[in-house]
């Protein structure tokens, strides 16, 4: 029979639509702001005592909070409203004190029943939440250089070994030049050096009377230290944000050497950024005896601007790499102290060095890799060039008094917070290559709230008039759109629930705009079953050849729109990408709400009677 | 609605000139204008505080300026208490932050900070590439795509009728001087999307009155395909036009450039699925044996 679909079909949608509701179902439960209490510590515990340290602190501040409840993840006070949680902040941060960290969050209102099932709210973009988005760019030609040196101070250390007389050694662009002044020496240091390291790719050449071998990385050394090198900082950025505190930050991996860090929430952009792109390391140098040669020896400023120099061996003892956890305090006088543990190589190498050098100096030094850009005019464009540097200063020499193990305190630091930053910074690792921002955005919290506000709103009100439009212009087919229209949305949004899509101010334009078009596959269908019935076909045949004629036109015209959804979903970034999510998933949504579930309220209301007439 | 009888193709060569001129001038403005990139794009700072009561944009300029940040742009935006200040590229990441913190010292009308930005010189420009290589590649697999589908006629037809649509609005944007960024571009790519939704429509009937009157000369046989998907057309524009008018009146200011985009180009999109594809077709002499032998109805089976 005509217009009736088997009771499957039915139970098929109804299935569909009643999945739909409940994945979408938690979007109407709105966030708590809240505070999340963790620990990094071993010596720390987030248990009920000291929440209810922080608890009575927050009662003293008379700073009301819904609720507080102790997870596997730490502690979660829950608010009223974000101004209160902004005011609790530093409140429970001072009354637990240093080993917590507590960070600001959102956290869902989702009832059990529905989490257990796996439905959740949509995640929210920074757009519409507020927060930071970092895109920092991998200094990769640095980090080659930082490997040529070492290299080059293992080679130095094989040609004096083999007694091949060298003149000098730099490094330029990626080459490391050895001169020398006799051929024969040439040929027996590369006969040498190839046979001993074999990562490099020698060339000799001649310059005058001199002669020079140039030693580069073969094409798939270079490679691994720079996918190295990015690994290696993705890993320590991810240590630095997660000692920040921040709920549910992102750090990714984009293209071949850009890295996004996303922090929703976060405030304080310059301090996260100062810890973010630190690339601050400690190493740990004797200083130097009389007789050392001059080329063994460096001499550094002290950090504390009094002017003062030091004379270090460069060989290094340990670096800051072998640090196993760092905390700050203060020591007798009240000063700033970083107190260091090392992990159990770094201990013997500690141990192994200043058992022979009690009585000695040891000087702590810190360095940091900075880059200064500058901006040229060439060829009519601004030109960004980037040089990096580092900066090198002594923060304490102090005697060895007796053999150090794997735990002792630097002192001699300017401020608490350079104590605690460092203590950080060793705690979460040095990043392998020095790193630049590219790209930032800083989206305030009321811009977030104000966004959502107008989002919805305008998405409210262009339901609205569709709505009404449709119900004008179709009557009772036009009640079956609208219908479709809606459980399109509810759809959407479950499927933007079910696949954490990230919802953004440009996503709900999408999702408005795939309203607008969503009727479109209605409108097709509709004006198909006019144009029958005014040909004079009996209504049920309309009816059935007009969703049938209308369905290729639909296929190919949302077919062809979802391919470009696609293309932007490839090529954009952020904002972008969360419109073309919403975009795609609008289309496909729709051709099965415009198509299934409109044809099976006509085939309900209209299926199999005759000579019914059709409101159209 | 009646399907209308409206002679569409006897205006065809007033309305190619119509076309052609458009796009000259969009193309003259773009070539001597260009577009007016945004941060996106250009790499720079761009910071948006709001004030608690209007501020006098001249006294932020000076207190800027004597802070030794020259070439700076400043702006109302959306509201007069809400300010965008703009740098070019010239200068450090850290620069919004030091921005900030120099309004917000002067103290007479508290200041917070709605956003900042910052993007290097770098980034923009390779955003810029890869949206014109989006672009062209979404061309080019349309046409790939309407080509399997229909013919090759029709694929020259809906992709020059898109170009079309991209220039125009491409053209709006730089004739009136607004800001192309990254959210513009992706209306752009929207309505790409759309258009060809619309162009498809109309298309899809040419291809099946081809079938079905037999008798009918090309001429006329387009004509009556875009009459009788006119009510169609102009019905999906309108819903979607009531849409992006709220949006654009009541979305915020994020936004705003966004819905305009989409605005212009589905006005233009509408027109050019009417006028342009079906100009080309009967320019390129469509026939019926273009589509001989006709394609399987592959997608009879999966019928709702």
């Amino acid at each position: 029979m005509l217009n009736k679909y088997p009771l499957w079909k039915y139970l098929l949608i109804l299935f569909v639509l009643a999945l739909g509701l409940l994945y979408a179902f938690p979007n109407l439960y709105p966030d708590d702001p809240a505070l999340q209490v963790s620990t990094q510590k071993s010596t720390a515990v987030v248990d009920q005592r000291a929440l209810k340290k922080a608890t009575d602190a927050l009662v003293k501040a008379n700073i009301e909070f819904k609720s507080v409840e102790v997870t596997s993840a730490g502690g979660t006070f829950r608010f009223n409203s974000g101004a209160d949680q902004l005011s609790a902040k530093p409140v429970v941060a001072a009354a637990l004190g240093e080993d917590y960290v507590t960070a600001l969050n959102l956290v869902p209102t989702t009832p059990e029943w529905l989490s257990s099932l796996g439905a959740g709210p949509a995640k929210l973009g920074l757009d519409l939440r507020g927060g930071v988005h970092f895109l920092l760019e991998v200094d990769t030609p640095a980090a080659l250089r930082q490997k040529l040196e070492v290299a080059s101070s293992e080679m130095k250390a094989a040609l004096r070994k083999d007694r091949i007389r060298y003149r000098n050694v730099d490094i330029d662009d990626g080459v490391l030049s050895i001169r020398f002044l006799q051929e024969g020496d040439l040929s027996s240091a590369e006969d040498l050096l190839k046979d001993e390291f074999d990562q490099y790719v020698y060339r000799d050449r001649q310059e005058g009377s001199d002669f020079y071998l140039d030693v580069s990385f073969t094409d798939a050394a270079t490679k691994e230290i720079e996918s190295y090198a990015l690994q290696q900082n993705l890993t320590t950025l991810r240590n630095r944000v997660n000692e920040l505190g921040v709920a549910e930050p992102l750090v990714q991996r984009q293209g071949s050497n850009r890295i996004v860090v996303e922090l929703p929430g976060v405030q304080d952009t310059a301090a996260a950024k100062r810890i973010i792109g630190a690339t601050a390391n400690l190493e740990f140098h004797l200083e130097a005896g009389l007789d050392d040669k001059a080329s063994d020896i460096e001499t550094l400023t002290f950090r504390d601007g009094s002017g003062r120099t030091a004379r270090l061996e460069r060989d290094l003892i340990i670096t800051g790499d072998s640090v196993s956890d760092a905390s700050s305090s203060f020591d007798e006088n009240g000063r700033p102290q970083v107190n260091i543990s090392l992990d159990s190589k770094g201990g013997k190498q500690m141990s192994k060095v200043t058992r022979s050098a009690v009585g000695r100096n040891m000087g702590v030094v810190f360095i940091e890799h900075k880059s200064r850009s500058r901006f040229v005019e060439k060829d009519g464009k601004m030109q960004e060039i980037r040089k990096s540097y580092s900066e090198k200063g002594i923060i304490s020499l102090a005697t060895i008094q007796t053999t150090l193990g794997n735990s002792f305190r630097i002192t001699g630091l300017d401020s608490p917070r350079e104590s605690s930053e460092l203590a950080l910074l060793l705690r979460a690792g040095a990043l392998a290559a020095p790193i630049y921002f590219v790209e930032e955005r800083t989206i305030g919290p009321s811009l977030g709230a104000e966004n959502i506000k107008l989002g919805v709103n305008s998405a409210q009100i262009g339901i609205l008039v569709v709505m009404l439009f449709m119900l004008v212009y179709y009557k009772v087919f036009g009640l079956f759109a609208n219908i479709s229209l809606i459980l399109n949305i509810v759809l959407l949004m479950a499927c933007m629930s079910m696949l954490s899509a990230t919802l953004t101010l440009p996503g709900i334009a999408g999702i408005v705009l795939t309203m607008g078009m969503s009727v479109d596959a209605n409108v097709l269908i509709f004006s198909r079953i006019k144009e029958e019935l005014a040909s004079g076909v009996p209504n049920q045949q309309a009816i059935h050849s007009g969703f049938n004629r209308a369905f290729t036109t639909i296929f190919d015209a949302n077919i062809t729109t979802l391919l470009v959804a696609v293309i932007l979903f490839a090529v954009g970034t952020g904002p972008v990408k969360g419109f073309a999510v919403t975009l795609s998933l609008g289309i496909i949504i729709s051709m099965f709400t415009a198509i299934m579930v409109t044809r099976a309220q006509v085939n309900l209301v209209y299926g199999g009677r005759k000579n019914k007439k059709l409101y159209i | 609605m009646k399907v209308t009888n409206i002679p569409f193709m006897a205006m065809r060569k007033v309305v190619a000139l119509f076309s052609f001129v458009l796009v000259l001038i969009s193309i003259g403005s773009m070539a001597t204008k260009g577009l007016q990139f945004g941060l996106d794009f250009t790499g720079g700072t761009l910071v948006e505080v709001a004030y608690q009561e209007a501020p006098k944009l001249d006294d932020i300029r000076n207190l800027l300026a004597m802070n030794g940040y020259e070439d700076v742009v400043v702006q109302n935006f959306g509201s007069p208490t809400d300010v965008v200040v703009r740098m070019a590229n010239a200068y450090t990441p850290t620069l919004g932050d030091e921005v900030l913190v120099t309004l917000q010292n002067k103290g007479d009308i508290a200041v917070s900070l709605q956003r900042s930005e910052f993007v290097g010189a770098q980034v923009g420009e390779e955003l810029r590439e890869q949206g014109g290589l989006g672009m062209l590649l979404a061309l080019v697999i349309v046409m790939i795509y309407v080509a399997v589908r229909f013919q090759f006629k029709f694929s020259v037809a809906s992709v020059v009728a898109l170009i079309h649509d991209v220039i125009i609005t491409l053209g709006f944007f730089s004739l009136f001087e607004i800001e192309f960024d990254l959210t513009v571009l992706a209306a752009v790519l929207a309505v790409v999307g759309y258009s060809l939704n619309d162009t498809i429509v109309v298309c899809d009937r040419i291809r099946e009155n081809f079938r079905i009157m037999r008798d009918t000369e090309s001429y006329d046989l387009v004509n009556e395909s875009i009459n009788q998907t006119l009510g169609r057309t102009l019905i999906t524009s309108l819903t979607t036009l009531f849409v992006l008018v709220v949006l654009f009146i009541a979305g915020g200011e994020a936004i705003h450039n966004f819905s305009l985009a989409l605005l212009v180009g589905i006005v233009i999109g509408t027109y050019s699925s009417v006028f342009v594809a079906a100009n080309l077709l009967l320019a390129m002499n469509v026939k019926k044996e273009d589509l001989m032998p006709p394609p399987k109805e592959e997608f009879e089976d999966e019928l709702p």
